[in-house]
């Protein structure tokens, strides 16, 4: 193992610095260092999406990034969900659509849908479907998920939240 | 069918009940789509599952396992560039009690002594403060084997090739006799057989296992984590560190998901960390990483089954020869009873006035194979729908109509000789299930257009029903008990183990209680499965939490009431604002108000677990699943591309949640069928990554339709039945049967992957 250094990022909106090894997993970091336990580790190699954040508005599987690229960058997490008005609405669909059953995967595919609706806000089923495929869910089978976010894809337009057509 | 109501639960019906529940205070909840009870914690991550809990001077634990499916241990040393007096090591020397998981003979080990049954058998364990530093250390640990010559399959088990427990390697044989299979062989003018193949599956619930330890030389030990069953973990531990049962606290943290997966397992997890919380005189937390969790925890039971039919030249039943086996692997765990339900189902919905099932679960020396969703159905339906298509054929009818000749109607025995007594016509349901998937239509286009097209089309049925609740006198001797308490600030809090793991268990519980009191859902709370909190109301598991459990609450809840009436001075025609003042004041005065209910056998349901004849189930879930699948001849790949699920479940208590249940189901079925592959190395998991072993993501699902048709249950909760394991039943029959239907070959082992649809398609020529 290499030598710690320190690394200064903002988390939601606050500057943070921690001293960690440079290989260390942003997924750690941000759940051991700053308890910010909302992202999941599923898997630990990028397949299940349960620990997708921000970084730089850009999802990423934040198990498969190391600290040291962190530096002088912008992470958001699920914790900061509710202070966006997309992320309010989707949370509330999920909530309404039982989109969220054991809740496990939900911090990340709110996340990817999120990525999602500001990629394409009027998506068909088959775009949310290639849309959410990267965040794995074994409870629901993935109809009340797409629900949710159709759902909640229609109340952002209206409220102007989203723009009207696609990007 | 008089008085059954179809309908399918669209998001507008949930959503407007969503604003109805919040704005009308005590309108009926049960049969509504309430929000979640915990979901908004859910949706912004503030959930608490266990491995977001850190007690202060906790060390991080990790578990060493063998290497080899069987043998001696040699020597164990430790090696390498590790401080290793920082560490502390477990062996099984220093379990306190017995070194047992108190599973049925409770021969499997806590910590493997002198020999080891499997791979993955855990030996060694190790804690630091360091997490990092565990992990290396971990690969650190090196122990040597005397290796003996392992049992790998049914079929040399079944041959005691070699033997590897007890004189020869039965775990359990059943038998079900009804009627008289032998007499009967000359009766039938057609005679169908067929062998059938089931792998094992992975729950695959996507927080991993994990359990923090804590231990007090007052207070005994403590632990806190992801589980189904606090009241399995409860007596393994008293076992364990041969503590009273006062001595011992289990606790249930957020799960995230079970499937069956933590069942048993947990107890083995608790019962490690709170080994080196002994030892370390610290918390331990033990989280499995992904491939840990896959290659060491139990998965569904491998099975083979033979299947000799015979018939009378219209298709109808004349006898049925069932040999089910399971391969249950080192240690019996779960076997007898995953064993048991997939044997009494093993004959189906169908009339048959003679009937033979010979259910064995054999030894092996794979880790032991235990509960996943379904409990030995989904092997036994695989086998049975599989060879109820190859009858048909046999006996030159449709599908649809080779079913309808032969289900059961009103009064008909099943194979324990138990009287159907839900009035559920399952000729019907075939019917609606039918048009709703356009399957007759379908079929004739499908038909046309698979001439010259390299990509065939096909539909398949599978008919099922599943039990609700244990079998036979399995909740007689569980003997539940569940409760409601009202609390000091007026609202009604549920008391049960009863875990919620995603399923809802919470909500609906609230639901029913709501109901029982008229009261509006948001007094409800639900208590936190805590055993020093919360009676046994036994595991969660065998889709008994909402029939069985959820009964005990709404009678507990009638017993609060009546303590407020008659000692509180309550109105019997109170609103809400009463009833939370009555609750306020009697706990000012007096205390606890706590009311419980002790589950109680409705006097109709008869068993014997010695003949195996009588009620295996108070109440069954029936259903018709078909699916629309595509196979194609130049990749070998087959895809669902439409899935309906029919059921009848009783009342639907929340129907948002009952669809999301099915839908859930229906998926892991369809990885069942296709996707799910495990891949095994002299009795070792391969592959335990999410990266090859292959479960179904958002793109490669149909939207799984979802339609209930209802017959409130006398004994369930307004009418409830059980719905958590029904759905997995049926998808993977009606998946190989739509691809015989699509190409003509039938396949008769699962998960059918490319590699083995090729090797099908090319003997049969097709590909």
């Amino acid at each position: 193992m290499s030598v710690k250094k320190h690394y200064s990022f903002l988390v939601n909106g606050e500057n943070h610095t921690v001293e960690s090894y440079p290989a260390n997993r942003l997924l750690d970091v941000l759940r051991e260092d700053l308890r910010l336990t909302g992202c999941k580790e599923g898997c630990g190699e990028g397949e299940c999406g349960s620990c997708s954040v921000f970084l730089d508005d850009v999802m990423v599987n934040s198990c498969l990034v190391p600290i040291a690229q962190v530096q002088g960058r912008q992470v958001r997490t699920v914790e900061a969900l509710s202070s966006d008005p997309l992320g309010k609405i989707l949370q509330e669909k999920f909530l309404e659509h039982n989109g969220a059953q054991c809740g496990i995967c939900t911090p990340g595919m709110l996340v990817a849908a999120i990525t999602l609706l500001r990629r394409n806000s009027q998506p068909t089923l088959g775009e949310i479907q290639d849309g959410l495929a990267g965040n794995l869910c074994r409870c629901t089978g993935y109809k009340k998920i797409f629900d949710a976010v159709a759902d909640a894809a229609q109340v952002a337009r209206e409220q102007g939240v989203l723009e009207g057509g696609k990007a | 069918m008089p008085g059954q109501l179809l309908f399918s639960s669209s998001s507008k019906q949930g959503s407007s009940c969503f604003v109805t529940n919040r704005s009308v205070m005590v309108d009926k909840c049960v049969g509504k789509s309430v929000p979640r009870k915990e979901g908004w914690e859910k949706v912004t991550g503030a959930a608490l599952y266990v491995d977001d809990i850190v007690k202060p001077d906790m060390l991080h634990g990790a578990t060493i396992r063998s290497t080899i499916s069987r043998g001696k241990i040699d020597r164990i040393t430790f090696e390498g560039d590790i401080p290793w007096d920082e560490f502390v090591i477990v062996t099984a020397d220093d379990i306190p009690g017995e070194n047992s998981t108190k599973m049925f003979v409770g021969e499997q080990p806590v910590l493997a002594k002198e020999r080891v049954n499997h791979p993955e058998e855990p030996i060694v364990l190790i804690a630091h403060a360091d997490p990092y530093l565990v992990r290396k250390a971990r690969t650190q640990v090196k122990i040597s084997y005397i290796e003996e010559t392992p049992c790998l399959s049914i079929e040399d088990s079944l041959n005691k090739a070699p033997v590897v427990w007890g004189e020869d390697n039965l775990f359990k044989t059943i038998r079900i006799n009804k009627g008289d299979v032998d007499a009967a062989q000359s009766e039938a003018e057609i005679i169908v057989e067929g062998e059938y193949f089931t792998g094992a599956s992975e729950q695959l619930y996507i927080e991993n296992n994990g359990m923090i330890g804590e231990y007090d030389a007052e207070e005994g030990v403590t632990v806190t984590g992801s589980m189904q069953c606090p009241y399995y973990v409860h007596p393994a531990l008293c076992a364990v560190f041969n503590l009273p049962k006062n001595k011992v606290r289990v606790i249930q943290s957020d799960t995230g998901g079970g499937f069956g997966g933590k069942e048993d397992y947990p107890t083995i997890i608790a019962a490690h960390a709170c080994l080196l919380a002994m030892k370390a005189g610290k918390p331990v937390k033990l989280i499995y990483d992904r491939e840990e969790d896959m290659v060491a925890t139990t998965k569904r039971h491998p099975s083979r089954t033979i299947i000799r039919s015979g018939h009378k030249k219209d298709g109808t039943l004349v006898f049925m020869d069932v040999d089910f086996a399971l391969d249950g692997g080192a240690y019996m765990t779960l076997s007898p009873v995953v064993l048991s339900r997939g044997s009494i189902h093993a004959a189906g919905p169908y009339r048959c006035p003679n009937v033979k099932i010979l259910g064995r679960a054999v030894a092996t020396n794979y880790p032991p194979h235990g509960a996943y969703r379904g409990f030995g159905n989904p092997q036994s339906f695989f086998a049975l729908e599989r060879h109820m298509e190859k009858a048909a054929k046999q006996c030159g009818l449709t599908a649809d109509e080779f079913r309808r000749r032969n289900f059961f109607r009103e009064g008909d025995l099943t194979a324990t000789q138990q009287v159907v007594q839900d009035r559920v016509d399952m000729r019907e349901l075939l019917d609606q299930a039918l048009e709703a998937a356009d399957y007759h239509n379908k079929r004739e286009r499908f038909k046309k257009e698979n001439e010259g097209n390299p990509v065939k089309k096909g539909m398949g049925i599978a008919a099922f029903f599943h039990g609700s609740g244990f079998t036979g006198g399995g909740e007689q001797k569980m003997a539940s008990i569940a409760g409601v308490e009202g609390t000091k600030d007026g609202k009604v809090r549920v008391l049960a183990a009863s875990t919620e793991i995603g399923q809802g268990a919470k909500t609906i519980f609230s639901q029913i209680v709501a109901d029982a009191l008229k009261l509006p859902y948001d007094m409800i709370e639900v208590a936190r499965p805590d055993t020093d909190d919360v009676p046994n109301s036994g595991p969660t598991v065998a889709s008994r939490t909402c029939m069985v459990v959820g009964k005990l609450i709404q009678t507990a809840s009638l017993a609060l009431k009546q303590s407020l009436v008659q000692e509180g001075g309550l109105d019997e025609d109170y609103t809400p604002e009463q009833f939370a003042q009555a609750c306020k004041d009697y706990v000012a005065r007096n205390g606890k108000l706590r009311r419980y209910s002790q589950y109680e056998q409705p006097a109709n349901i008869v068993w014997s677990d010695e003949t195996y004849v009588g009620d295996a189930y108070g109440a069954y879930g029936w259903a018709i699943y078909v699916a629309e699948v595509s196979f194609d001849t130049r990749t070998y790949e087959a895809r669902v591309n439409d899935f309906v699920a029919l059921q009848e479940v009783g009342k639907v208590i929340h129907p948002i949640m009952a669809e999301g249940q099915v839908q859930g189901g229906v998926a892991q079925g369809i990885g069942y069928a296709l996707y799910e592959n495990i891949v095994w190395k002299n009795g070792r998991m391969m592959n335990g990554q999410m990266t090859n072993y292959i479960m179904p993501t958002a793109a490669d699902l149909p939207v799984i339709r979802v339609l209930f048709a209802e017959q409130p249950y006398a004994s369930g909760p307004q009418g409830a039945k059980g719905v958590g394991e029904l759905p997995i039943d049926g998808p993977a029959p009606a998946i190989i049967n739509a691809i015989e239907d699509a190409t003509g070959v039938s396949v008769n082992q699962i998960p059918a992957t490319p590699e083995i649809l090729m090797k099908e398609m090319e003997a049969a020529g097709v590909c």
